[in-house]
């Protein structure tokens, strides 16, 4: 089992680093129990980061519920105003923010489906702080990929996968994709 | 000077309706022969046309008080190298030419330059008010003929009717501006599909045809000569036809511009399309060449209004009206109007032959203002007043290559047929092979 | 996207439609305690306002800022402009500042689509003339879509002073690009030339078109037309084409009624009409902060 943010030393070729839908089950539950064994939890908000980040926070929620009782409010974050590529990419379509309940003094846990090179997590804990005054912002992935280009790292990661750049990681969900993998091409 | 000879020109000759390729001889003002003698230098002139200089019934010299617009010597430039030998310079100068001082001004500058013979239009009130007579007596003695407050319109009728009876003491001609100026407050275009969707307020045709219809009444009742300048709508076509019809005194011009461009040319808001009256419709258009060729509308003018730079770059509603129009007059209504296959007497696929357009560039607006010595005919003893041009050269307007001061070219960038290399004034060269002399 | 917004004639309905779903983005904004977002941060937006409007320039000002966008407001009063500064030096001056774009507000038709000639800034036209005003039309279209769920289908009534008016043309514009159905109700002195040419019905007799009117749009009517001899008198007008109780009354139910402001009560609407609850007018403001932040977005992006 790795520890969060020590990515194991695993050459690219050979693990095609594919998840199968149990192994992404598995996944979720043990940060569920990760996140049980932090505490405070009613103290938390999961906010998943348009798009898949968000059936990833619902997954979550649901498993904190079967493992502690506990409902913790779900919500979702478009990061796309705080995007540190306006400029040269160009306006992106909008999507929506749902925020169930006051950050203020509450743990957010931000879930997204791929942590690459943590622009997204810094725009989203810009997008976080514009809604209120958390008390601490934490970060679940399914899978780190590696290639930080910011200091940013998960404090609960579903697997770590070391990936050469020109590769892609492409995780699909149910609720969104029709499935549950996760694919390296 | 010592005598030349042109070789080898094709002669067209509205004045006398001949077409032939002869060589014409000038020694001092005069042509002294035309035929087969090669008498003097001999000056290469085939493929070239050659026919009497061109006569503008109405430009703006804007000398005096708008000389950053255009001066007498500027103006006269252009049009040496528009092939003209003659215009006619508007009285909506600063001051304004309503006395003997300003128009001997105008005459004397324009002598001094040497480009071009002007025959200036006085105006018809003093100061173009529209409300007491200028001193037309004054001004006839120094050679006027013609009386204009173009740019203004004569609003009051019985103004515009003592003007046309007290003309006759010269049976001189009075040209009224004709807009009926409570109809176009503040218009900016054509009134129609264009305005609408462009949000300029809209210049009706109606403010031009009433006006119209009071002057031709009024001449008529009293056999005065009338001049309906710029001729813009159908309507206007119409009422002037009507009029010859009866035997009413009026003759009538139409400037390249409004027989060639349209309204939806405002699309871009760029001011070189805005023009005292507006630039009209397809119907408008058709209507136009129509009456130049049944010989309705007798003059094509240029109503060359020349304007600065700065006041045409501007939001459309302050920018002045008017388009410079002296150098392209020619190759627009060659490249517009008249077939390049067709014979010379012959309309083929065009509204005019060769030779009617040349009679209304040239010897039908030199008849219709009395102007002598112009206009043709070509033949020993006539002065040599001339126009050699290329009648198939393609050239692209520029703003740019101009003798005006002024830019403001709306053909700029057009395609041109029909290139002006020589011209001259009495037998001397004002223009030639292409710069001015 | 196109790099300005100048005229409803240049957008699609993918454009529109585009547009109008940002703002959706735009919107909750409005409601948080920040309102602000980081986007156009260290980009300059210049209000040029050769006429004066509060409501239209304090909404663009709003939009820019919630953007974080540094703002300039240029008015004409007592600029260097009623000096007698031509709209082309303004220009000149604007484009060696290295502003990113400029919202202009002028009195004559075509100034937006000349200024950008001069200018590598973003353009967007907040009133030309009698011309054209995008962003209204816009903010409209915005409302009647968050009223309806649709555009397309809709019977829109505009009322009024067609002739001379920005937003009418504006707004059958789009209405048009959305499919919608428009009529021009108005004396035949205030009816625009042309009018098929703007593909809309044109009619004299407002009480004939109510009960088949989803969208009834009321247009300003200034009281100088009259002194221009356009109607005789407000009395007149406002008998024949004003919007009161009685008319209210006769729209069909979920009919909605709009106007740009600001109103002339008493001429093309009375109070009770302004304050009914099927009068959106409030809406329409609140919305247009949203439209012109989505313009504003749509349009800076992609620059670096």
């Amino acid at each position: 089992m790795t520890s969060p943010g020590s990515p194991q030393q695993v050459s690219p070729q050979a693990d095609a680093g594919v998840l199968s839908a149990d192994d992404m089950g598995r996944a979720v539950r043990r940060m569920a129990h990760e996140i049980v064994e932090r505490g405070n939890l009613d103290q938390l908000v999961l906010l998943g980061i348009r798009t898949r980040g968000v059936p990833l926070a619902e997954r979550l929620a649901a498993a904190l519920l079967d493992i502690a009782g506990t409902h913790v409010p779900v919500g979702s974050l478009d990061t796309t105003l705080y995007r540190d590529d306006y400029a040269s990419a160009g306006p992106r379509p909008l999507a929506e923010t749902v925020v169930p309940v006051d950050v203020d003094g509450r743990e957010v846990i931000l879930a997204d489906d791929v942590l690459y090179t943590g622009r997204t997590i810094r725009a989203a804990m810009d997008a976080v702080m514009d809604l209120g005054r958390p008390q601490a912002i934490r970060l679940a992935v399914l899978v780190d990929r590696g290639h930080r280009e910011l200091p940013i790292r998960a404090d609960y990661v579903g697997k770590n996968m070391p990936t050469a750049p020109e590769q892609s990681v492409r995780v699909r969900l149910v609720e969104i994709d029709g499935t549950d993998e996760v694919v390296v091409a | 000077m010592s005598a030349f000879t042109f070789v080898g020109a094709r002669v067209v000759d509205p004045a006398s309706g001949t077409d032939q390729v002869a060589n014409v001889t000038v020694s001092g003002e005069e042509i002294v022969a035309v035929g087969t003698q090669v008498d003097g230098t001999a000056i290469d002139a085939d493929g070239l046309v050659l026919a009497p200089g061109l006569v503008d019934l109405h430009v703006h010299l804007r000398q005096p008080g708008r000389e950053d617009a255009e001066t007498v010597q500027s103006g006269t430039a252009a049009a040496a190298a528009g092939g003209f030998t003659a215009v006619c310079p508007m009285a909506n100068t600063d001051p304004v030419a309503d006395n003997a001082g300003v128009v001997e001004l105008v005459l004397r500058l324009a002598r001094e330059a040497g480009h071009c013979d002007v025959f200036p239009v006085g105006a018809i009130t003093r100061g173009l008010k529209g409300e007491e007579l200028a001193e037309l007596g004054s001004m006839a003695a120094v050679g006027v003929r013609c009386f204009s407050d173009d740019g203004m319109p004569v609003v009051t009728a019985r103004v515009m009717r003592r003007a046309l009876e007290y003309a006759r003491t010269w049976d001189a001609i009075i040209c009224n501006h004709s807009e009926e100026s409570s109809l176009t407050e503040g218009a900016q275009l054509n009134e129609g599909e264009a305005s609408s969707l462009l949000g300029l307020a809209g210049w009706p045709r109606e403010a031009e045809e009433v006006m119209v219809a009071r002057d031709l009444i009024l001449a008529g009742g009293l056999g005065a000569r009338l001049h309906v300048p710029h001729v813009s709508t159908a309507g206007t076509v119409a009422l002037v036809r009507e009029a010859k019809a009866r035997g009413v005194r009026v003759t009538a011009e139409v400037a390249p511009h409004h027989f060639t461009l349209t309204d939806d040319l405002a699309r871009g808001y760029d001011p070189v399309f805005k023009v005292n009256p507006p630039l009209r419709t397809k119907t408008d258009i058709e209507a136009l060449r129509a009456g130049l060729a049944d010989g309705t509308i007798d003059a094509i003018a240029t109503d060359h209004a020349p304007h600065p730079g700065e006041q045409k770059e501007q939001e459309w509603a302050y920018a002045p009206c008017g388009m410079v129009g002296l150098e392209t007059s020619l190759a627009v209504t060659l490249t517009e109007l008249v077939d390049p296959h067709a014979a010379v007497h012959e309309r083929g696929d065009g509204v005019l032959s060769l030779l009617e357009a040349l009679a209304c560039l040239s010897t039908k607006p030199a008849r219709s203002r009395d102007i002598a010595g112009h206009g043709g005919p070509i033949e020993p003893g006539t002065p040599a007043n001339l126009t050699l041009f290329d009648l198939t050269a393609s050239w692209t307007a520029d703003r740019e290559q101009t003798q005006s001061r002024s830019r403001n070219l709306p053909y700029h960038g057009m395609t041109l047929r029909g290139r002006v290399q020589h011209t001259l004034l009495r037998g001397r060269f004002t223009y030639q092979d292409g710069q001015v002399a | 996207m196109m790099k300005h917004l100048l005229s409803m004639e240049d957008l699609s309905a993918e454009d529109v439609t585009q547009i109008l779903d940002t703002a959706a983005g735009f919107v909750d904004l409005g409601e948080r305690t920040v309102k602000k977002v980081p986007t156009l941060r260290g980009r300059t937006v210049c209000n040029l306002f050769y006429e004066d409007s509060t409501r239209t320039r304090i909404s663009f000002e709003l939009a820019a800022k919630r953007l974080s966008a540094d703002v300039l407001n240029f008015s004409a009063k007592g600029s260097s402009v009623s000096k007698g500064e031509s709209l082309k030096d303004t220009a000149l001056t604007l484009q060696a500042m290295g502003v990113d774009a400029i919202v202009l507000r002028h009195s004559e038709s075509g100034a937006p689509l000349t200024l950008t000639q001069w200018v590598d800034a973003h353009v967007l036209n907040a009133g030309d003339g009698s011309h054209q005003h995008p962003t209204q039309a816009l903010l409209d279209l915005f409302t009647i879509r968050q009223r309806f769920d649709r555009i397309e289908g809709l019977r829109v009534a505009i009322v009024g002073d067609v002739l001379h008016s920005r937003v009418a043309r504006s707004l059958v514009q789009g209405l048009r690009t959305m499919d919608a159905e428009v009529t021009l109700v108005a004396p035949p002195t205030l009816a625009p030339p042309r009018p098929e040419a703007w593909g809309a019905a044109v009619s004299t007799d407002l009480d004939a078109v109510l009960d088949k009117t989803d969208v009834l749009y009321l247009l300003r009517v200034q009281r100088e037309r009259m002194a221009q001899q356009f109607f005789p008198s407000p009395r007149e007008y406002a008998r024949l084409w004003g919007a009161d109780r009685d008319r209210l009354a006769r729209l069909p139910q979920g009919a909605i009624v709009m106007h740009p402001g600001p109103m002339n009560r008493g001429m093309e609407i009375t109070a009770e009409v302004a304050d009914a609850p099927n009068a959106v007018i409030g809406e329409q403001v609140r919305n247009g902060i949203a439209v012109r932040m989505s313009c504003l977005y749509l349009l800076l992006g992609g620059d670096g």
